[in-house]
């Protein structure tokens, strides 16, 4: 069966995302930093599906090496899914660069790298898919975190950009924007139940997104509302506002 | 975001652990007061609630399959559900699986979980080859079948340290379909015949009407089924419908349950039928609908489950049965079914004898009720099971379980009581 390769592997949502994808037969590359960290989750997921699953060496930010390990890969993957990314506290980001640009890295730069090498293989073989995992604090940059969010702006208008190009070579690409997620990125926070979406639901929602070829995917549901809201407001007085 | 049970009372507010390792879980149960496992929160009650939760949920990797032997090894936060889409496909099935696939492994050792087959598989205590567990100082043993542990935490209600890993032995199968027999009775005494007649099946359990009176009371479906041997193993398990929010509590009305007795009384035409079904339906029917405790409203529910010795379960089962239909607070499920001969575990629910399991929503006189159905229980030397108790008094616990000081004892010498603790065993002294 087909290989799907899964960016930033150690994260909750990427790991979900990676069951869904066993559990419906495909094989799997798992792509992180310190990858080994992943052995026992290799094992869960061999046994648990019977698949085949490769571990990647991958560090998002180091653009100059994803050619190599991409062309690398044994088999060419039918499938991509990039879940790297970064959130730091906004207050920090605002006062150190390195902060402001680990995150401009982590969600914007190293993802283009990584994906413009993607595309040219895909739009060349003319099938596959890509799945880019944003979120929806790029849909309008607030005060809380907007450095974070402007990055994610960023990538999502590049896959909406890529969509455009890939269209006619029959390779679909889908944005996520998940709101609230219970994962390790948000412990601490408190996060209203009926808003915050489990990883493994999140999984899900891409997985039939994606099989089903639609263009961005809103998780939980309602957030495609919420945003709309958030977006429709008017500048003059969205600016006065703490939300 | 604290955790609840799926009986959705009482409501409690709780600080939850989460643990991804064994040396991050011994480091955190150091520095907690006092403790107790929660799984995926599918016990009715109080027992797998306190001011602080270990959320063994998350703790779900798969260790090793051997398909020779069929002995599986997983963490105890895998959930049944997750084995099954696993192993099905590859011919094998769980030996002994509870009414509900989402429970965790961990959940369903410490509730010594049994199924419709009770009657020839016993617990699922019977199909743990092995665990591992961590105590109260935070030491990591592995338990063998047999040991004193072992018969302590199996139905030990968490009580006994955190199960981190267990060893399954599965069962094979040669296809995803039961062959089903539906036999419909017309009172108590029909439906005990019909348990009878239909014992040597590996699956079997009654719906019974609770609102049925005077003759009619027991009348029932009983459903007795095995596996089929058709080689169909395309499993895949379907999407579930969902309720979004907590239905009115007027919902629940005695309408809406004759209702319902009414049409699973009537699905089967004749006295016996038979049918071909999904082990999704046959064995977990009400899995479909995700968040089915939302019907009994925002005042939550509880499930009563006793059982009386063989000898006793007829009279007991008439009185309770009048009982229940007087009081008009019948519920939406009633299920009936004969268990085989019990174990040697200090706390496991099942005698040999016939147990039954009513919902209740949570109103006005229903705790009322339920201790005069106590006094009956106690009278004819049945007991409570306390996976789905919310409200049993100290004293009709005690009768019913002879072990009690021997966990207790246990626990003490091995300064368990002073680590794990869940409001229940708070309340019942375990």
């Amino acid at each position: 069966m087909s290989y799907v390769l899964i960016v930033g592997a150690k994260s909750d949502i990427a790991k979900e995302t990676a069951r869904v994808y066993a559990k419906n037969g495909y094989s799997l590359y798992l792509a992180a930093r310190n990858v080994t960290d992943l052995e026992e989750f290799k094992t869960d997921l061999e046994v648990r599906s019977s698949v085949k699953v490769e571990l990647v060496e991958l560090d998002i930010t180091a653009c100059e090496i994803h050619k190599e390990i991409y062309e690398g890969l044994k088999e060419k993957p039918f499938g991509v899914i990039v879940v790297s990314g970064y959130m730091t506290e906004q207050h920090k980001a605002e006062k150190e660069w390195s902060e402001s640009l680990n995150t401009i890295n982590v969600n914007y730069t190293g993802a283009v790298s990584l994906l413009n090498i993607v595309a040219n293989d895909f739009e060349e073989e003319k099938r596959g898919f890509i799945v880019g995992v944003s979120s929806v604090a790029g849909d309008r940059g607030r005060k809380t975190n907007y450095i974070y969010g402007s990055a994610k702006a960023a990538f999502s208008a590049y896959l909406s950009g890529l969509r455009n190009r890939l269209f006619e070579s029959g390779v679909s690409v889908l944005t996520v924007k998940p709101g609230f997620v219970n994962t390790k990125m948000t412990e601490g926070l408190d996060l209203p139940e009926k808003l915050t979406a489990e990883p493994n639901e999140v999984a899900q929602d891409i997985f039939t997104a994606q099989q089903a070829g639609k263009n961005t995917l809103y998780t939980k549901w309602i957030w495609r509302y919420i945003m709309l809201i958030i977006t429709t407001i008017p500048e003059f007085i969205f600016k006065k506002l703490s939300i | 975001m604290s955790l609840q049970s799926w009986g959705m009372y009482p409501t409690v507010e709780n600080e939850v652990i989460k643990f991804s390792s064994e040396a991050e879980l011994k480091e955190k149960l150091g520095t907690a007061d006092e403790l107790i496992a929660n799984g995926n929160g599918r016990s009715y009650g109080d027992s797998a609630l306190a001011d602080t939760l270990v959320h063994t949920k998350p703790y779900d990797y798969f260790l090793d399959f051997d398909e020779v032997t069929g002995i599986l090894d997983v963490q105890a936060g895998v959930l049944l559900s997750e084995i099954l889409e696993g192993v099905v496909k590859r011919g094998w099935f769980l030996k002994v699986t509870p009414g509900t696939k989402l429970i965790t492994v961990g959940g369903a050792i410490a509730s010594d979980i049994h199924g419709k087959n009770h009657h020839i598989e016993g617990c699922f205590s019977e199909c743990v080859e092995e665990f591992t567990l961590m105590l109260a100082d935070g030491e990591v043993v592995s338990v063998k079948k047999g040991e004193e542990l072992f018969l302590a935490t199996c139905g030990g209600m968490g009580l006994t340290g955190v199960i981190l890993t267990a060893k399954l032995s599965l069962k094979k199968i040669n296809s995803q379909f039961i062959n089903q027999t539906t036999i419909k009775t017309k009172n108590l005494k029909e439906t005990f015949a019909a348990f009878e007649e239909y014992k040597h099946l590996p699956y079997s359990v009654a719906w019974i009407d609770c609102l049925a009176k005077d003759e009619n009371i027991g009348k029932s479906l009983l459903m007795a089924g095995e596996f089929a041997d058709d080689g169909d193993l395309r499993y895949k398990p379907k999407s579930k419908l969902n309720i979004p929010f907590n239905f009115p509590s007027f919902a629940l009305n005695t309408l809406s349950v004759k209702a319902f007795n009414w049409l699973y009384y009537w699905k089967s035409q004749d006295g016996v039928s038979k049918q071909r079904v999904h082990f999704d339906s046959f064995f977990y029917p009400l899995d479909s609908i995700r968040n089915w405790n939302r019907i009994y409203g925002k005042n939550g529910f509880t499930q009563y489950q006793f059982i009386l010795p063989k000898e006793s379960s007829f009279d007991g089962l008439e009185r309770i049965l009048e009982k229940i239909s007087q009081s008009g607070k019948g519920s939406f499920l009633a299920v009936l079914k004969l268990y085989g001969k019990k174990n040697e575990n200090y706390l496991s629910f099942p005698i040999e004898g016939y147990s039954l399991a009513l919902d209740f929503k949570i109103e006005k006189g229903l705790f009322e009720l339920l201790d005069e159905l106590d006094a009956i229980v106690v009278e004819c030397g049945g007991r409570i099971y306390l996976t789905k108790d919310v409200r049993v008094s100290k004293e009709t616990f005690e009768q019913g379980y002879e072990k009690i000081e021997t966990f207790r004892k246990f626990r003490k010498e091995n300064k368990m009581d002073e680590k794990f603790n869940s409001i229940q065993s708070k309340r019942l002294g375990l």
